[in-house]
């Protein structure tokens, strides 16, 4: 067989294998399946998306009824599951920051404590924290009948934080803009003052001015425009609180759950990434007579961000993807709709489909994002 | 001033300046150095004092030691007669309970198996032969029954920490050649090969590992011809093992690539073939490269078994939630069993994790 002891012949002939292996195991499974589907009389497709939802979701970001669609349903999934994680991502990433400082500090006692706080949460199961933090609020907070007051409109019980709720009857849209505007006008004003104080040499108090280009739309707009809210108070019934904004324990446990996660994660990297930072920088601006705070702020921090930004990328896509253990706490995030749309309707490989499709699209996205950010930061080298 | 004060000045501080501070002051130094150092170990020990005598209270002064659920109710710390009463439904699940010498002689034996193969210096063919010949088999004959007189225990009947010991430690074990081929298949430099390998790592890295196990547990069945059924432990066991495999994937792939392209040029030239290149040359040195990030990979996994019970299945996690809602105990024992569990997960992830530094240590300084 003097062909086969070809090359390329032969590479040819192990990709043709590989590649019709895999067609075949998908083709066989594609036919057993419409056929048991058949059998069961459930009609493939994705025709059931426009449906009547008919379900409840006790917690959405965007507005829902249960008279409206399963596909909006599958939307406020994907809305709470982004909300928890970008929170997640946001606070725990602040946390993980100064707990990743106070692992270096030179106090001894603060950087052992901040050991333990890693070692405790990185050799626990986050499910189990996520089941700990859960019925730690169910038992400590009174039931709703005996609900706490702590504000006036502001009770605590153990079906979560209920607080008075802003109803916008006008102006949302001009306070809106006018947050934006004073945003841009604050970022051009530290942009511009920067450049200013390089070619001048000139010190100017930036902050005082940037604070005031934010401040001076909002006013104007308090001022000048026709604001007018609606207080929406809650009030204790016999048996539950109506009205007002619902901070559920489920919410509040998963974000505690996800955030401290983060947060050890993102101290370890951290760590690791000053740690990485030569020590002839630490030194060279001791030299100079920069103190230990603006030492890091200004020398070791941004060449360390180097090297935290490809890790800390893995860290936001695993809270991203962890946001799926929301089920077990009965939060309503992408997984725990669909396995309801599942039970309710049988389309099980539809639903699968659509909420593994939605994670995959998005942890792509945040990769781009981070990657995108990773090489405006990255070390250009000649 | 003038110069001589100067000078002098100058002359009495060089001195001081050369003394070696005593032990006891760097030590003070070091805790109260600045104000700004006081306060924070101050402050720090003030949390840690606050945090002890919180946890303190609850885990012994106002505890139970023994006595019944009333008994329990009466107190306000922890209740531990809780955890002796359920102790071995909380390790076993429902395994009949004459039974349970199997499972637990099965745990002993897996553990110190482990403890064994723990040792670099055993590393080799015989340990591997040695697993897969005696022990996988004494286990599973032990678990499963059906031979020597033992009782068929099914699967459904499993449950506590050897099952999550089994789920953790097989699926890992099984997913590591996988997850090897599949790095090879991504450096593979036949396109429809590589295409193939990075679709499945990427895909599955995309996706939580829930997802995958509600794909093997509610999709899979319809996949299956009419009227087989496959067990839902080793459903969930094969979706364990693909997640796995992608991750080890990447990890062998980064070891993979640091060993240098000279090696395998060297092979070519002896006229060794592809899989005798990987096989003498690559992959013994790219796996002992990867040892310690796999050792923390496993650690991972190990915690993230827990999400079987998502989807039924009796875990350790499982059966200490059961247990809780167990109506004498329910109201009771409301955080008991997952502290218990905390402390149990926590001290086999850190002894891993200690393993994992040893590792390191351990091949830093001995040959390459």
């Amino acid at each position: 067989m003097p062909l086969f002891y070809d090359a390329r012949i032969r590479a040819y002939l192990y990709q043709v294998i590989a590649v019709g292996v895999v067609l075949l195991v998908a083709w066989v499974m594609f036919s057993t399946a419409s056929a048991n589907l058949a059998k069961q009389d459930i009609a493939t497709g994705f025709g059931f998306l426009a449906r009547q939802a008919g379900f409840v979701i006790t917690e959405s970001a965007i507005t829902y009824e249960p008279t409206d669609t399963i596909g909006r349903a599958i939307l406020v999934g994907i809305a709470n599951t982004v909300k928890v994680s970008l929170l997640a991502a946001l606070f725990g990433t602040v946390l993980g920051l100064l707990v990743g400082i106070g692992r270096l500090s030179h106090n001894p006692v603060l950087s052992r404590l901040m050991l333990a706080y890693v070692e405790a949460l990185r050799n626990v199961p986050l499910l189990l924290y996520l089941l700990l933090w859960y019925s730690l609020i169910i038992s400590v907070f009174p039931p709703v009948k005996q609900a706490i007051e702590m504000l006036p409109g502001v009770f605590l019980s153990n079906s979560g934080l209920v607080t008075p709720a802003l109803h916008w009857q006008s102006g949302f849209a001009a306070l809106a803009a006018a947050l934006v505007v004073g945003v841009a006008a604050a970022f051009v004003t530290v942009r511009v003052l920067g450049r200013r104080r390089i070619v001048t040499g000139m010190e100017r108090p930036i902050a005082l001015f940037a604070a005031t280009a934010f401040l001076l739309p909002l006013v104007a707009t308090l001022l000048f425009a026709n604001i007018s809210v609606a207080w929406d108070v809650p009030e204790l019934g016999r048996f539950r609180l109506s009205g007002g904004y619902h901070l559920r324990p489920e919410f509040v446990a998963l974000l505690l759950g996800l955030t401290l996660s983060v947060s050890a994660n993102v101290a370890e990297i951290v760590r690791a990434g000053i740690q990485a930072v030569s020590k002839g920088q630490w030194e060279a601006a001791t030299a100079l007579g920069l103190s230990r705070a603006r030492t890091l702020k200004l020398v070791i921090l941004p060449q360390a961000l180097r090297i935290i930004i490809p890790p800390l990328t893995n860290t936001y896509l695993t809270v991203f993807k962890n946001s799926s253990l929301a089920i077990a706490i009965g939060y309503p995030d992408l997984v725990m709709v669909s396995n309801t749309i599942m039970n309710q309707t049988g389309q099980a490989i539809e639903a699968i489909a659509i909420f593994m499709g939605v994670y995959l699209g998005l942890s792509i996205l945040i990769s781009l994002v981070m990657n995108w950010y990773n090489a405006r930061v990255a070390l250009r080298e000649r | 001033m003038t110069q001589v004060d100067t000078l002098v000045s100058n002359a009495t501080l060089a001195p001081s300046r050369e003394a070696p501070p005593a032990s006891r002051s760097r030590w003070l130094s070091a805790y109260f150095g600045t104000p700004g150092n006081a306060l924070i170990t101050i402050l720090c020990l003030g949390t840690v004092f606050a945090l002890a005598k919180l946890a303190i209270g609850w885990l012994f002064v106002d505890a139970t030691f023994v006595g019944t659920p009333a008994e329990c109710k009466a107190t306000s710390g922890a209740c531990w007669p809780f955890l002796s009463a359920k102790m071995r439904y909380i390790f076993f699940g429902f395994y009949p309970f004459e039974e349970q010498w199997r499972p637990l002689t099965a745990m002993l034996l897996f553990l110190g198996a482990c403890l064994v193969s723990m040792v670099p210096k055993v590393w080799g063919r015989g340990l591997l032969v040695a697993w897969v010949a005696v022990v996988l088999p004494v286990l599973y004959v032990l678990m499963a029954g059906g031979y020597f007189g033992l009782t068929v225990v099914p699967t459904t009947q499993w449950g506590g920490l050897p099952l999550s010991f089994m789920l953790s430690f097989i699926g890992l074990a099984c997913a590591l050649p996988l997850g090897i081929a599949l790095a090879l298949a991504r450096a593979s430099n036949l396109p429809a090969i590589r295409v193939l390998g990075v679709g499945f790592i990427e895909i599955v890295r995309g996706v939580p590992l829930i997802s995958i196990l509600f794909m093997a547990t509610v999709m899979l069945p319809l996949f299956m011809p009419n009227g087989i059924t496959i067990d839902k432990l080793v459903r969930a066991q094969v979706a364990i093992i693909l997640f796995a495999a992608a991750y080890i994937a990447e990890i062998v792939r980064g070891g993979l690539q640091a060993v240098p392209k000279g090696q395998v040029e060297a092979g070519h030239s002896l006229g060794l073939h592809y899989w005798q290149i990987m096989r003498k040359i690559v992959l013994p040195q790219a796996l002992k490269k990867v040892i310690p990030p796999l050792v923390s990979l496993f650690i991972g996994f190990f915690q993230d078994t827990t999400l079987v019970t998502i989807v039924g299945l009796l875990d350790f996690l499982d059966t200490v939630r059961t247990a809780m809602r167990d109506p004498q105990w329910q109201g009771i024992a409301v955080l008991e069993g997952y502290v218990f569990a905390a402390v149990v997960y926590f001290v086999f992830s850190a002894l891993m994790g200690a393993y994992s530094r040893f590792l390191e240590q351990y091949f830093r300084t001995t040959h390459d």
